[in-house]
């Protein structure tokens, strides 16, 4: 009596005790060779191996051994109708009781089985599939498996292929979540090359202004960059750049290619086009933040004098303050029906008249630090390749970009320049 | 003396002998430990080890599979191996689970020493 209390307790222990390995997640190998110990001490068997199922392959494969020859890796084949028949019920086999099916499956392998001394196989099965299988050899004792024994083993093994099967669905969850990202990383890419389509589309309607989405998105790229903006918050403005005019689909085509100044009447039809092209892309579940709400602010200005809402400083996302600044760039650097390109010193000087009421003047200084670090070579030339077709002599303007950046930033962020 | 881990293994050496100290609770990070131990003990030529476990109030069964796999290797080293100062619990558990077939307890570390040293002496007669 004292004896079978003492074997309870053991056994009950080794259960306890296979729960907590089995719920070591994070190295399978470790959980396996742990899980299997505790199934050889808790009836103190000698030698045996845990060996994983591979329908595929139709193989066992030896993932974990103790006290024999077979090291991890070891294939054992297995026919379908052998796994099919070791995967239903109750079909632990000691040597001396196999039915008919798993005995040809231990004939098959009589060599290997008998050189290993193994007296019990236990099937690892989980909702009728098998699993695996432990191999066991003899006892410390040297006596015969009880059948009390071979329940304790069979409940163990049930926690171990349940342990296993886990990490199997896990290692599935995971390959799913690979997959997934994949599908997402092609649906955005997608969703770029269609916006940049798209882009392209805009600026077809207008023939003055060929190119200019693109190149705005383009430099709300650099200028973000330079803010120290993260990958994915400089893609997102990249695209709100290529589409901040789309709202200039619903304006008419007489205003847009108007070969004059505006009128008062074709102002306020223009002037409609930051919010239609809110109206336009709110539906949208971009990727994104706040793509909308670029397109929609684009015209805003710091002194609060913009449109549609006239909003003012820091109601004004930031990702509008750089659209904005990239947008007059561009207009500014190309030509437009009523007047030629700007000189480059012009356009920045009426970027420092304007900076503090149109402009924001943290942007303007990334800006400014931007152009300055690739006229000097210490970036690679993203604005002067996209105004090179326009200008010669970019460089003249340095001491105009310093002058700016001294008189916004201060020498801090002269500094960061190497000036 | 094993050095690898937060504790390391106690270990000294008496002629060819080797005793190892097993620590309070024998689990899978200490048994690996003295299994590690003892074959380098063996493969460092000692012709007997003795196990003491002294400090050791329980034996799990994750430590009954370590403690096979030391009589295994001390079986094919063919040397002696000798539990010794094994509580009665620890004692009742080797009984129970055949371990006492395969390796011998001793009361204490002098009685071990004492039933190793002629067997030690035969052997070296016999060769």
């Amino acid at each position: 009596m004292e004896t079978n209390n003492q074997r309870l307790l053991h056994t009950f222990a080794a259960l306890a005790d296979l729960g907590q390995e089995i719920a070591n997640t994070a190295d399978f190998e470790e959980m396996l060779r742990s899980s299997f110990h505790l199934l050889l001490g808790s009836v103190a068997i000698r030698r045996g191996a845990v060996a994983q199922y591979d329908r595929q392959g139709d193989t066992l494969r030896v993932i974990s051994a103790r006290g024999l020859e077979q090291t991890p890796d070891t294939e054992i084949p297995i026919a379908r109708e052998h796994a099919r028949e070791l995967a239903s019920p109750g079909a632990s086999l000691t040597l001396a009781d196999a039915s008919a099916e798993a005995t040809r499956f231990m004939e098959e392998h009589q060599n290997l089985f008998a050189s290993a001394e193994i007296q019990l196989l236990l099937p690892l099965v989980v909702h009728e599939r098998l699993i695996g299988v432990v191999l066991l050899g003899e006892k410390a004792s040297g006596e015969k498996f009880t059948a009390e024994d071979v329940e304790t083993l069979s409940a163990l093994a049930r926690h171990i292929a349940v342990g296993i099967n886990s990490h199997h669905l896990l290692g599935e969850v995971k390959r799913k979540a690979e997959e997934n990202r994949r599908l997402y990383d092609g649906l955005r890419t997608i969703y770029k090359e269609t916006v940049r389509a798209f882009a392209a589309a805009i600026d077809m309607k207008d023939r003055y202004t060929q190119g200019h989405s693109v190149r705005v998105g383009k430099y709300s790229e650099v200028i973000a960059r330079e803010m120290g903006w993260g990958e994915d918050e400089v893609e997102g403005i990249t695209i709100a750049g290529y589409l901040h005019d789309i709202g200039k689909l619903i304006v008419d085509l007489s205003v847009i290619n108007s070969p004059e100044r505006f009128s008062a009447k074709d102002s306020a039809e223009m002037n409609k086009h930051p919010a239609a092209g809110y109206e336009i892309l709110a539906p949208i579940s971009h990727p994104y933040a706040d793509i909308p709400l670029m397109a929609r602010y684009h015209h805003e200005r710091i002194d609060g004098a913009g449109y549609p809402d006239g909003l003012k400083g820091d109601q004004i996302p930031a990702g509008a303050k750089i659209v904005t600044l990239a947008d007059s760039f561009d207009a500014m650097t190309t030509d437009r029906p009523y007047r030629k390109k700007l000189p480059l010193e012009d356009v920045l000087m009426d970027f420092r008249a304007n900076t503090g009421t149109q402009f924001d003047p943290a942007v303007v200084c990334a800006f400014c630090r931007a152009f300055l670090n690739e006229i000097e070579g210490r970036k690679e030339r993203r604005l002067l390749n996209l105004l090179n077709r326009n200008y010669e002599d970019v460089e003249a303007v340095t001491p105009l970009l310093n002058q700016m950046l001294t008189e916004f930033d201060g020498g801090a962020m002269a500094a960061t320049t190497g000036h | 003396m094993e050095t690898t881990g937060a504790t390391p293994v106690q270990a000294r050496c008496v002629g060819d002998t080797a005793i190892i100290y097993a620590s309070d609770y024998l689990n899978k990070l200490t048994g690996e430990r003295i299994e590690r131990e003892c074959k380098n003990q063996l493969e460092a030529g000692r012709q007997a080890v003795v196990i003491n476990f002294r400090d050791t109030e329980l034996v799990n069964s994750i430590g009954v599979s370590i403690l096979m796999g030391v009589i295994d290797a001390a079986e094919q080293s063919h040397a002696r191996l000798i539990f010794c100062d094994v509580n009665t619990q620890s004692a009742s558990l080797f009984e129970m689970l055949g371990l006492t077939k395969h390796v011998r307890i001793a009361a204490d570390e002098s009685e071990a020493l004492s039933w190793i040293e002629p067997e030690l002496n035969a052997s070296a007669t016999a060769m």
